[in-house]
């Protein structure tokens, strides 16, 4: 039951997406290369030299230099992943704010699903002893009755009295 | 003078807090109360202690004894005596003596108030925060010294900082300071590392009582954990408020239009506050249930060890670069405290792993426990993502020898759906009681709620529909909203049908007598306004830059904004200011003025970018002026961001911080409501009266 639900919410969502991704179009830059254009590739990037700032956010003149070459690579007809892997044949991997998903570094974007997913049958793990273990007893837990308003109103009354 | 009185006090704080340290073992250990009492009075005098060389440290800075070193560095006549006090934690020297200071604080409160309640845990309580506080002050003392002076040796190129006179060195008296880090001097970095101190600190406590209750063996039975419960509280609002606040600082001052950067520094912060979160719920099942014994332990073990890590890594820059670490003996030595606290505490709590047995078992997997267990899990894997993506540089460049860097997209990739998951539960989990749960009961209750939040994600999402992907954002937070608004209303009709009282009396008389049950939902309204804001500011945040000449006008949106001239003047604190006029326009329509400006301070030769904010409730239109030229006309360089939603963040913020006060609230019902609870079957009671 509680997967109909989750269906029906994932159903409804992804209509409403569909809906609205084909009303959406993108307007197209009048000059080419704009700063918008040198600054959407700048934020994939980091600043070489400064610690753990953004190149479209870095104030330095080294990283206005960044921006200006990037724009001038772009004049020259280059896309963006030409510049992209510019910059780390230059710089090294770390001018890339998001991590490579290749080699030794993809590690960072496995462990945290392997965890996830340990953490997921620890916790289904632990569920499941949990229940068995009422199993082997006997549950002298009585019954959990449905509160009816009625029932609810009169134990209000009481506690009122109790105060 | 006054600053080696300052000094000697220092270094005494220091002998006593390891006297009180030891003394409180040996005490505990061979059951000799005088060595207890005695690790206590010492204990007790450590925070006027520290109390008389902090008020030195300020008299320095309101004086400008620029003689210390530490002074020097982060103050300056041009700054104002409020900034040079402030200036106390504007530097590593001061940042820990003031750590240490407010740690010391807290010991004493707590030896004051919880001396007679809780005398058989009290030596290893004292052991354990004294521990802490005697590091933090050997720190001081030994490797980050705030009343080291400036010697000069001839010929040296380098000014020397060493509390005693180095061979051949002669003092050296500077007459002006450097100056506070221009960057820094802003409401919210004034605010931020005191909340943020007050927070780390305050989870020492109960991480104390932990460790104390495993000592004793008595970590089956939960006192430590009602006896904690405020501290725990304490801390969280605090890490609470220090989060908002350098999310406001971030926004204000480091001009990128944004408050979260996932740096180093963030995140550091932001582990511990998640597994604060974990164990504040945690707890509530031990106090329940009597169920998550080992994992309410294991939690503040990794709290408390995450809080020294946040410490370290802000205090220590060691995340920028492994070679930042052996800079100093800070780094090492922070790293070995965590190292053998952490190592020792899980040892101690393998060892009495078996007195940790749950007192109960669970009877359903729909059950408010297994939806607990689940967030609990969920918690602990975000923060486990952030520490992995906050570390995976030093590791990478430890084991390949090349740096990377893991930057906000890796983080949203990864902890984006984890969140999502865990306001969903949110949502969900009041609507599940104790021990077992019907799932067609939860269905019928949610179902208007659902409705609900689909119709306004229609209508939201029309609105939106250049952002297809925020609909799933936008309907998490509508559901999420209105469940707990049918949680609320549920109790108000019950009031309603029984006592005959109106919506509003209802609705007030609910959280008088449930203070923490519904200062807990405000709590989690205050973290949907939050999210409301994260998700504007991923997915509707617009920005264009451009470079415009004097009437020229740069368009973003529904939004222009016109260059009117450039202006340079002299300002406060030693800076130069150039600044832009521009006129904001939204649909032709004039808004305001906006005057993006660039302040230089001359003394530390920065520049800090200070940004022209037109701020109202749904969107604020961020500008910045990137650069400007005057020949051969003047022209200048904007940047513009608009930042949907942004302001949901603080709102919630201050929510968030609401639901909290409400929630610790002493009540005069809180003791009597005892009597509520029927001796056959509390549970039945508690499942819709409260938790």
């Amino acid at each position: 039951m509680l997967r109909k639900f989750f269906f029906t919410v994932f159903v409804v969502l992804l209509s409403l997406f569909t809906a609205v991704t084909v009303v959406y179009a993108q307007q197209s830059n009048p000059v080419f290369p704009t700063d918008d254009d040198v600054n959407a590739i700048a934020k994939k990037l980091y600043c070489p030299v400064c610690p753990n700032t953004p190149l479209d956010v870095c104030e330095t003149q080294a990283c206005k230099d960044w921006r200006a070459q990037i724009k001038d690579q772009l004049t020259s007809g280059w896309n963006e992943q030409q510049i992209l892997d510019y910059f780390v044949t230059q710089y090294g991997e770390k001018v890339l704010a998001e991590p490579q998903r290749s080699g030794f570094t993809s590690l960072v974007w496995m462990l945290p699903v392997i965890v996830l997913i340990i953490g997921l049958g620890f916790v289904s793990l632990l569920l499941k002893s949990w229940r068995n273990r009422r199993n082997h007893q006997v549950s002298d837990a009585p019954p959990i009755p449905s509160i009816t308003p009625d029932v609810l109103a009169k134990l209000e009354k009481e506690l009122q009295e109790i105060d | 003078m006054l600053a080696n009185i300052g000094l000697v006090i220092l270094f005494i704080a220091f002998l006593l807090s390891l006297f009180a340290t030891l003394s409180s073992v040996y005490g505990g250990v061979k059951n000799k109360n005088a060595w207890v009492e005695s690790a206590r009075n010492a204990s007790l005098l450590v925070f006027p202690l520290l109390s008389f060389s902090i008020i030195v440290l300020l008299y320095s800075l309101y004086v400008m004894d620029f003689s210390l070193a530490y002074v020097y560095d982060v103050s300056s006549t041009a700054m104002s005596p409020f900034l040079r006090l402030t200036a106390l934690w504007g530097g590593q020297q001061g940042s820990v003596l003031f750590w240490a200071w407010i740690m010391s604080a807290f010991v004493m409160i707590v030896l004051l108030r919880k001396w007679e309640e809780n005398r058989a845990l009290m030596p290893y309580v004292i052991t354990t925060s004294m521990l802490t506080t005697t590091f933090f002050i050997a720190v001081v003392v030994f490797i980050t010294n705030p009343f080291s002076k400036l010697w000069y040796i001839p010929g040296a190129e380098d000014l020397i900082k060493t509390v005693f006179q180095p061979v051949g060195a002669v003092q050296y008296f500077p007459v002006d300071g450097r100056g506070l880090n221009p960057l820094l001097r802003h409401f919210g970095m004034i605010g931020h590392p005191p909340t943020t101190y007050i927070g780390f600190t305050g989870f020492v406590i109960p991480f104390s009582f932990a460790i104390a209750a495993l000592v004793t063996g008595k970590s089956g039975e939960d006192g430590w954990i009602r006896t904690t419960r405020r501290w725990t509280l304490l801390a969280w609002i605090f890490l609470s408020i220090g989060l908002v606040l350098g999310g406001r600082w971030a926004y204000d001052v480091l001009g990128w239009g944004g408050f979260w950067g996932w740096d180093p520094v963030e995140n550091a912060m932001f582990m511990p506050w998640l597994t604060g979160t974990a164990f504040l719920h945690s707890v509530m099942m031990t106090e329940k249930r009597g169920m998550l014994k080992k994992w309410n332990m294991i939690l503040i073990i990794l709290t408390y060890a995450l809080t020294i890590f946040g410490t370290f890594i802000t205090r220590t820059g060691i995340i920028s670069s492994v070679h930042a670490f052996s800079k100093s003996a800070l780094g090492p030595a922070f790293f070995a405290f965590i190292g053998i606290t952490f190592v020792s505490s899980l040892t101690l709590l393998f060892t009495r792993w078996d007195t940790l047995k749950s007192e109960h078992q669970l009877e359903s997997f729909t059950s408010r426990e297994a939806v607990f267990v689940l967030q609990n899990m969920l918690f602990l894997a975000i923060a486990f993502a952030v520490f992995w993506g906050t570390v995976f540089p030093l590791i990478s460049e430890l084991i390949t020898g090349s740096k990377i860097t893991v930057g906000p997209p890796y983080f949203k990739k990864v902890t984006g759906p984890l969140f999502f998951a865990l306001i969903l539960l949110m949502g969900v989990a009041p609507f599940s009681s104790w021990r077992k749960q019907s799932l067609a009961k939860v269905k019928k209750v949610l179902l208007t709620p659902f409705l609900i939040s689909l119709g306004a994600t229609a209508v939201w999402g029309y609105v939106h529909r250049t952002h297809p992907f925020s609909i799933f954002g936008l309907w998490l937070v509508s559901f999420v909203f209105f469940a707990i608004i049918t949680e609320f209303w549920r109790g108000i009709r019950v009031r309603m049908a029984s006592r005959g009282e109106n919506p509003l009396i209802a609705l007030f008389k609910l959280f008088r007598r449930n203070q923490r049950r519904y200062g807990g939902y405000i709590i989690h309204l205050g973290v949907i306004m939050i999210a409301l804001g994260v998700i504007g500011d991923t997915y509707f945040k617009q920005e264009t830059q451009g470079t415009l000449k004097v009437g020229e006008a740069l368009k973003i949106g529904a939004y222009s904004l016109r260059f009117d001239g450039l202006q340079g003047f002299p300002g406060s604190d030693g800076r130069d200011i150039v600044e832009a006029k521009t006129m904001l326009y939204k649909n032709d329509q004039f808004i305001r003025e906006l005057t993006p400006r660039r302040d230089f301070f001359v003394v530390q030769q920065q520049p800090v970018t200070v940004a022209g904010v037109y701020s109202s409730l749904n969107v604020d239109v961020y500008t910045m002026l990137v650069g400007w030229e005057t020949q051969p006309t003047q022209s200048v360089t904007l940047k513009i961001y608009v930042n949907s939603l942004i302001n949901w963040v603080w709102t919630g913020g201050m929510v968030l911080i609401l639901g909290i006060l409400i929630a610790v609230c002493p009540s005069k019902k809180s003791k009597r409501r005892v009597t509520y609870v029927m001796k056959s079957n509390p549970l039945y009671f508690e499942s819709f009266l409260g938790d």
